[in-house]
């Protein structure tokens, strides 16, 4: 029989994974069934969440109020439930950028992004975000203009951030949902800008 | 609870101090000084969670804004550029 199977052996962090889980289970402190809903619960999670926020920031000035004074209860003023942390939105200007990143681990908000990318958590981003931002943004294809300044965000404790970006010109008339779709994961990291074509 | 001593504008200095165990406030801002930008209120101590512990008394966790060329005396950028990183209390002198 022909196997065409690319068969790899565990990693040791997928080894230990699998370890404590099958242990966790074993003891009775949690059950497969509630593991695989965890799982699946964050899969359902994507970027798509944070452009609603932010979609509805941009036609509502009193939600936006509400958002960046406490972005946990303005989520759960959507609907968006965001367990557990807290949740600072930080608001781009002409004059101020802001960008996002852990460099202790990889925090990231993932109640309203969904998993990171893996750039998120390489070292690389990690310890040049805080260090060369603008040598970084330039990399991701964003140059800033002159004057604008940037303010980096070392998520390194409880809270976790989310950026709001500028609504782009040429949106005017726009309904939410158009908004919504030009508003990409990558611009509420900080490493991107919305553009409305 | 730890009361808040520090508020918004006032001037803080990291402590620059090397503790073995799990500590949320990074090697490159430690020893550095900067301005307290908001205080996002009070956590478990994350290096008494660490240990198993209680975590109790809970800590005040603050915003701290550091500009960047103050950080890193090589920086190119705009002298404007900030750097916000959360610290708590423990750590600010």
């Amino acid at each position: 029989m022909k196997d065409s199977g690319n068969y790899q052996p565990y990693n040791y962090f997928q080894l230990m994974e699998v370890s404590l889980r099958e242990l966790l289970v074993e003891k009775g402190i949690v059950t497969e069934a509630q593991v695989a809903a965890a799982v699946q619960e964050m899969r359902e999670r994507t970027p798509e969440l944070g452009a609603r926020v932010v979609a509805r920031a941009w036609v509502d000035p009193a939600f936006k109020a509400g958002l960046l004074a406490d972005g946990t209860r303005a989520c759960e003023e959507l609907g968006i439930e965001v367990p557990s942390l807290k949740l600072v939105v930080v608001e781009n200007t002409a004059s101020v950028h802001n960008m996002v990143v852990c460099t202790l681990c990889s925090c990231y908000p993932r109640m309203l992004l969904g998993i990171p990318p893996e750039w998120y958590k390489s070292r690389n981003y990690r310890s040049r975000a805080v260090r060369e931002p603008r040598e970084v943004l330039a990399e991701f294809g964003l140059v800033l203009d002159e004057g604008t300044n940037i303010r980096v965000h070392d998520s390194t404790a409880d809270m976790r951030y989310l950026v709001l970006p500028m609504r782009p010109r040429g949106t005017e008339g726009w309904d939410e949902k158009q908004l919504a779709s030009i508003v990409t994961r990558d611009c509420m990291i900080g490493v991107a800008v919305p553009a409305s074509s | 609870m730890g009361e808040a001593r520090f508020k918004p504008g006032d001037r803080v200095t990291v402590r620059k101090a090397y503790p073995l165990g799990h500590i949320r406030t990074p090697f490159y801002i430690r020893g550095h000084s900067g301005v307290i930008e908001r205080l996002c209120g009070t956590f478990g101590n994350p290096e008494e969670l660490a240990q198993q512990r209680s975590g109790e008394p809970k800590q005040p966790l603050y915003r701290v804004r550091f500009m960047q060329k103050d950080v890193w005396p090589d920086y190119r950028g705009d002298p404007g550029d900030a750097l916000e990183v959360e610290i708590f209390q423990h750590w600010l002198e």
